[in-house]
């Protein structure tokens, strides 16, 4: 009951909370919503606009684009939470003990997220995943190792504003351990702010991975995913351009929809902004 | 801006440099692929493993690491940054080559940036929650969630495919040719900054001289032309000068788009036929405009904040 009255004030949110799950939902059960397989060539069908039977039209191989575009939310979305995962963890890791312990600890990881910072980072992240092959392993690894230090910053500065608290200096006196005073008492003080600057990164970190997989650096082919198929579209820009309509459009609503989520979850719960 | 906090600048920012050309190294050290390969299977020909032995030691990859490295940086300290494998020219040539086209556009898209989002960001404070705030945060919205890569595919397929008014095959170097992808880069970038127009002339407006004015009986347009807009200035200048470092940096996929002899084009093609002299060269060189650009931001300050001078 508690859950149903908090979505009917948040309307919004629980707008944008539905279609999130929707997606989500046509990612995990594409193999059942997709028409064809996407991996299936079919020589004669090369290049067919969009008909009955194709409803978006097919590419230079034959495949089926709309069973592709839906394949691609599989591919997109796992990206996206491996990445957001390995960048929150490290980042929120990184930003805690920096903030926690101090000293040479502290100067050390922020004197290294501040190089990271001090540069652009889609150019890092691409020579990253160029130098190490490309691939959609690779891809993650780069933009991850450029935008770790959002996260590091964030929690570092959430720490040290929860560390003055007295109920920590409590903790110390009681003498509890460290690791415990950590995971106890600090993280689940931060663990919102955190979380909700994970969700309204979503959209901006699908944005940069699918640029990746367009210049040729992120997923590789056969995979069905919408920076290749924008790339493979831009050949048939003339004869074809359903090849790069319908890929495109999955990318921005897919953006739109989870960056209006963050949007409305910060809304909700970090005061601050309100 | 005191002389210490210069000196002090200048050395995070020559430590950033040293570590960013550091990690870049180490990268095309360890990345797959053997250089000297690269270079000779560039010519055409099938190497020889004793030609193959030979241009490694005249290469000098047969050194550790670090010899390696030192040897580099000493080039690079004095204005040279090796040979192009790929280009068969000097490094330091190629990037000042390319350097200007991506310095036009990006200048190009930073005016239709400006153009675009100061007044739309003006006009959004001005009626903050009434229509036409609405509709800018609609159209900022779109922005940030467009890609800009499907944006210039869309582009080209209007203006150059359906209008014929571009060639889809780019290439051309004038302004003509130029209007697209800087409209392009600028699309996203006008919508960041758009919001940031609006929140900072909209964190103005609440201070208390403004209420004070308005008390005294100031005319509206006064108060917005002649007290909050030099007031909010400051802030945007800073927002202009690192949009500026991002769009210079950001420029590789509307350049491989339209086809633009650029930086960003360069280091893509770099990339990908593992052409490392010429990778660590523009990342170093990328590096050190946007710090450029950084140091100047924090000194235009001092000029334009006229209580950083009386601080001094």
């Amino acid at each position: 009951m508690e859950i149903i009255k908090f979505l009917k004030k948040h309307m919004q949110f629980t707008i944008f909370l539905t279609l999130a799950l929707v997606i989500i939902g046509i990612a995990i059960f594409a193999p059942w919503i997709a028409p064809y397989d996407p991996y299936e060539t079919i020589m004669q069908n090369s290049l067919k606009a969009p008909n009955k039977i194709n409803l978006c039209g097919t590419d230079k191989l034959g495949r089926d684009v709309l069973s592709r575009v839906i394949y691609g939310t599989r591919t997109s979305l796992t990206m996206v939470i491996c990445l957001l995962s390995i960048t929150f963890v490290i980042g929120t890791t990184l930003g805690v003990i920096a903030g926690y312990f101090g000293k040479i600890v502290d100067e050390v990881i922020m004197r290294l997220a501040d190089m990271m910072i001090s540069f652009p980072g889609l150019v890092l992240a691409i020579a990253i995943a160029g130098l190490l092959g490309p691939n959609m392993v690779n891809a993650v690894i780069a933009i991850a190792a450029v935008s770790w230090t959002k996260y590091a910053r964030l929690s570092r500065s959430l720490v040290l504003r929860v560390k003055e608290s007295t109920f920590i200096e409590a903790a110390k006196i009681n003498g509890t351990k460290t690791s415990k005073i950590i995971f106890k008492h600090i993280l689940p003080n931060i663990i919102n702010v955190m979380v909700i600057s994970v969700v309204t990164e979503i959209g901006t970190m699908m944005l940069e991975l699918a640029s990746l997989s367009f210049l040729g650096f992120g997923a590789q082919a056969p995979t069905p995913e919408w920076g290749i198929m924008l790339n493979e579209g831009r050949t048939y820009l003339a004869k074809a351009p359903w090849l790069m309509v319908y890929p495109g459009i999955a990318i921005v609503i897919v953006v739109i929809v989870f960056n209006m989520l963050g949007d409305s979850l910060r809304d909700i719960l970090d005061p601050k902004h309100n | 801006m005191s002389k210490k906090y210069l000196i002090k600048r200048l050395i995070q920012v020559l430590i950033v440099l040293f570590g960013i050309s550091f990690f870049t190294f180490g990268l095309t050290y360890l990345s797959p692929g053997d250089p000297a390969e690269i270079m000779l299977t560039e010519c055409g020909n099938i190497p020889s493993p004793e030609l193959l032995e030979q241009t490694r030691i005249e290469l000098g990859l047969d050194k550790p690491f670090l010899v390696q490295y030192g040897r580099w940086l000493r080039g690079v300290l004095a204005g040279d940054m090796g040979m192009s494998y790929s280009m068969k020219m000097p490094v330091v040539d190629k990037l000042v080559q390319c350097f200007w086209p991506t310095f036009r556009m990006a200048t190009m898209s930073l005016i239709i940036m400006i153009v675009i989002s100061v007044p739309l960001g003006i006009i959004a404070a001005i009626y903050q929650n009434k229509w036409p705030d609405y509709f800018v945060r609609v159209l900022t919205f779109l922005g940030v969630s467009i890609p800009n890569f499907w944006l210039g595919l869309i582009f080209l397929s209007f203006f150059g495919v359906k209008l014929q008014w571009v060639t889809v095959s780019g290439g051309r170097t004038d302004f003509k040719g130029l209007i697209l992808p800087a409209v392009t880069l600028a699309i996203a970038m006008a919508a960041k900054y758009t919001r940031q127009v609006r929140v900072t002339i909209l964190e103005e407006l609440h201070q208390d001289y403004v209420i004070g004015a308005r008390m005294r009986g100031i005319k509206e347009c006064t108060i917005l032309w002649r007290h909050v807009l030099p007031n909010a200035l400051l802030p945007l200048v800073t927002l202009v000068g690192l949009s500026f470092g991002s769009l210079l940096g950001g420029t590789a996929v509307v350049e491989i788009i339209y086809n633009w002899p650029g930086m960003g084009n360069m280091a893509i093609k770099a990339i990908a036929c593992r052409d490392y002299p010429l990778v660590q060269g523009y990342v170093l060189w990328i590096a050190l405009i946007y710090m450029g650009i950084n140091i100047l931001v924090d000194l235009s300050y001092a000029y334009l904040d006229p209580r950083l001078k009386e601080g001094r």
